[in-house]
């Protein structure tokens, strides 16, 4: 499974990994003050597991392991307006922390573009190698 | 390879143990937000030391000792690895520069002009 990874690989995956982390961030603000009936039912924010990934020449890239739910629980609300209410007249609200989910987005903003530098710099020295000499 | 060494000297082993640092520093950013990750660094002049008595570098390898430790193990310090970053691929700028011109005199001695 693990060759020999070149900077493409090192960095690729680290982006792709960062854009899963990006789309569970995006999911957990799109899913905040969403409630439900039933403290089962309610929305739980989705936490990405990071795992390195090792080849043979001591280089390393990171990937997905798996994508966790939180646990934090949904917050019980006493809400008999509302239709989705159980007959107590209680509603669920999605385990969202919105401060947290924010700090989550800018930092995985950052570590985006920091591995998008490495790419574009690595890039470049490769491109004036090949013209070594020209 | 001592057909190379004759032609390139140093230049040409600084520049493979430049671009193995630039892995190893590509590695480090890309698994910045991995718990429990440590990072990992090259020494260039051992590397370099190790490389010319014909050894593996291997031995230059070190783990990174993080400035501040953070609470999930990881010992990535962006600062610290961007900067290592951009120094290497400087160095490797210019180990290119000085195999570059021997490749221009070589190639203009080959001509005869």
């Amino acid at each position: 499974m693990n060759g020999n990874f070149s900077v493409f690989d090192i960095s690729g995956r680290a982006m792709s990994a960062q854009l899963v982390r990006l789309n569970t961030t995006a999911s957990n603000l799109a899913n905040a003050g969403t409630t439900a009936g039933s403290e089962a039912g309610a929305y739980r924010s989705l936490k990405p597991v990071f795992r390195t990934v090792m080849d043979g020449q001591g280089r390393a890239t990171v990937q997905i392991d798996q994508v966790t739910t939180s646990k934090m629980a949904p917050s019980k609300r006493h809400d008999p307006s509302n239709p989705l209410a159980d007959q107590d007249g209680n509603v669920w609200e999605a385990a969202v922390d919105s401060a947290a989910e924010l700090v989550e987005m800018v930092e995985t903003a950052r570590q985006y573009q920091n591995n998008v530098q490495v790419l574009e710099t690595a890039k470049g020295l490769i491109n004036e190698t090949l013209r070594m000499g020209q | 390879m001592m057909a190379s060494e004759k032609l390139f000297g140093l230049h040409a082993t600084a520049l493979q143990l430049r671009s193995q640092r630039m892995m190893m520093l590509a590695s480090n950013i890309a698994n910045a937000a991995t718990p429990n990750y440590k990072a990992r660094d090259l020494d260039f002049s051992k590397a370099l030391d190790l490389a010319q008595q014909g050894g593996s570098t291997e031995g230059a390898i070190s783990y990174r000792v993080p400035v501040q430790a953070s609470l999930d193990g990881n010992t990535v310090e962006m600062a610290t690895e961007q900067t290592a970053f951009a120094e290497n691929a400087l160095a490797y700028r210019s180990s290119l520069s000085f195999l570059s011109g021997r490749v221009n005199t070589l190639t203009r001695a080959i001509k005869g002009e």
